[in-house]
């Protein structure tokens, strides 16, 4: 067992470690991913249209209780999810049949629930600082409501992309509802954060140093990625 | 040969929050003619372009375009041969070139095809040197110069202009009323105009409109409409003698 005090030690073997190029190491990286773009996938395929529509139809009734319930849902405690999706999933549950609790299956689903409202809430908030006039100049040379829409959320795009990684910030970071509903079993669904925890409950900080750096590394990475591609300027396709 | 109408209204009222703001029991406007809309301040003239361009519907009554009854269900190919020049347009966050080939694009043309067309009028409105440049960090006069471009591109049938030179220095007012007698000698086209400014009515527009708070004054060929104005109202707005 290490000692948590000798913290920069720890990083030279988290160094060390990851250039090892561990199986296990390797097949969690592999699954945390494999949760986190999954969760962040069908949370952009729902947040994104949910978000624009809320974002540009400015005359909703009751457009002031939809916002308080998606600024709730943005704030959804991990953990209340977790248990929420564990009953659900449960074998009483109403989903129990399906299997999945313990379960990579339960793990996307958890993280999605908390990814969408920050998809929905953040894209419709980037699109509410989109000039109302744009709309309605771009309908005026000819564009469809859908080519309105996705021009928009091109102007909007820094907002909507700041959107997407709030969104994957808070699925690879999650730890409490992903324990709750996928165990963290060894080989089938142990991922960083649950790894993490469990190695420094077991005093393994080198380990725990190393899954950080990796978790912290992937965030980073696909930031990087997303920047990139908002950086990119195209035209919207003709319908 | 009879001539032919581009847009005919009947019984049109625009009513924002209890408050009539336009009511044109009759109006014609002619294929192929600028028609001049002026009137002061909140008499209705942005109010009726954007229901020429179907932005808005108008409450009670109805707008014919050519021989469709209701403009408002017009199918889309026939509804884009109809576009407005903004007062203050929005420009992408693009390039200027990219603006200007945004209405081709969004007609499906390829950015290849889109290119000769756009440098050409990027050429004609001395914008050649600004082609890569970001569209928003524009001047005023480059802007809107931009905005006529990019409406000219694709060829509309008509073209509705609010105000289009209101805050733009003489050069840039010359450019583009240029541009526009250009595009009308070219090929037939219908223009709306809107303006404050009657001189630029009287030396562009075959026939001017006055609007008083949400109504019809009087229409009439230009030389007319300014030497002999049937209205008063009309006299006094020409001689810059009306207050409101």
């Amino acid at each position: 067992m290490d000692t948590p005090g000798t913290l920069g030690a720890a990083l030279l073997d988290a160094v060390i470690l990851l250039a090892s190029g561990d199986a296990a190491l390797l097949a969690v990286l592999g699954r945390t991913l494999e949760v986190s773009l999954a969760a962040l996938g069908i949370a952009t395929a729902v947040g994104l249209p949910t978000g624009a529509v809320l974002g540009l139809a400015r005359g909703l009734p009751a457009r002031g209780t939809v916002r308080a319930l998606i600024y709730t849902g943005m704030g959804l405690p991990p953990v209340v999810v977790g248990l929420f999706v564990y009953l659900l999933l449960s074998r009483a549950g109403p989903l129990g049949d399906l299997g999945w609790l313990f379960s990579v299956k339960a793990m996307v689903l958890a993280q999605t629930i908390l990814s969408v409202p920050l998809v929905v809430g953040l894209t419709m908030a980037a699109l509410e600082g989109v000039d109302p006039e744009l709309g309605p100049q771009l309908a005026a040379l000819g564009a469809t409501p859908v080519q309105v829409a996705r021009t928009t959320l091109r102007e909007a795009r820094s907002g909507v992309l700041a959107a997407i990684a709030a969104a994957f910030g808070a699925a690879i970071s999650e730890v409490g509802a992903v324990m709750l509903v996928g165990g963290n079993i060894e080989g089938q669904t142990r991922v960083l954060t649950t790894a993490i925890l469990l190695e420094t409950r077991r005093g393994q900080f080198s380990l725990a140093c190393a899954l950080g750096l990796l978790l912290l590394a992937l965030t980073f990475t696909l930031n990087f990625v997303l920047l990139r591609a908002g950086e990119r300027r195209t035209l919207p396709r003709a319908d | 040969m009879p001539t032919e109408i581009e847009f005919a209204l009947e019984d049109v009222r625009r009513v924002y929050a209890g408050r009539t703001v336009l009511d044109i029991p009759a109006l014609e406007i002619r294929r192929g003619e600028l028609l001049a809309l002026v009137g002061p301040s909140g008499s209705g003239k942005s109010t009726l372009l954007r229901l020429l361009n179907g932005l808005e519907k108008p409450d009670t009554g109805r707008i014919g375009f050519r021989q469709q009854p209701d403009l408002g269900a017009l199918p889309l190919a026939t509804r884009r041969q109809i576009t407005t020049v903004f007062q203050h347009p929005r420009l992408l966050d693009r390039s200027v070139e990219e603006n200007v080939a945004l209405g081709l694009r969004i007609r499906g043309v390829g950015r290849a095809t889109a290119r000769p067309r756009v440098r050409e009028l990027l050429d004609e409105l001395g914008l050649a040197a600004h082609a890569r440049a970001p569209a928003p960090r524009l001047s005023a006069g480059e802007r809107q110069r931009v905005a006529l471009a990019r409406s000219l591109a694709f060829d509309p049938a008509v073209l509705l202009l609010d105000e289009p030179t209101a805050n733009l220095d003489p050069h840039n007012v010359s450019l583009l009323e240029e541009r526009i007698r250009r595009e009308r000698a070219r090929r037939p086209l219908t223009v709306v105009l809107v303006t404050h400014n009657v001189f630029q009515a009287r030396r562009l527009a075959d026939r001017c409109a006055l609007l008083l708070g949400g109504k019809l004054v009087e229409v009439g060929e230009t030389q007319r409409f300014f030497e002999t104005p049937l209205d008063a109202r009309v006299t006094a707005f020409v001689r810059g003698e009306m207050v409101w």
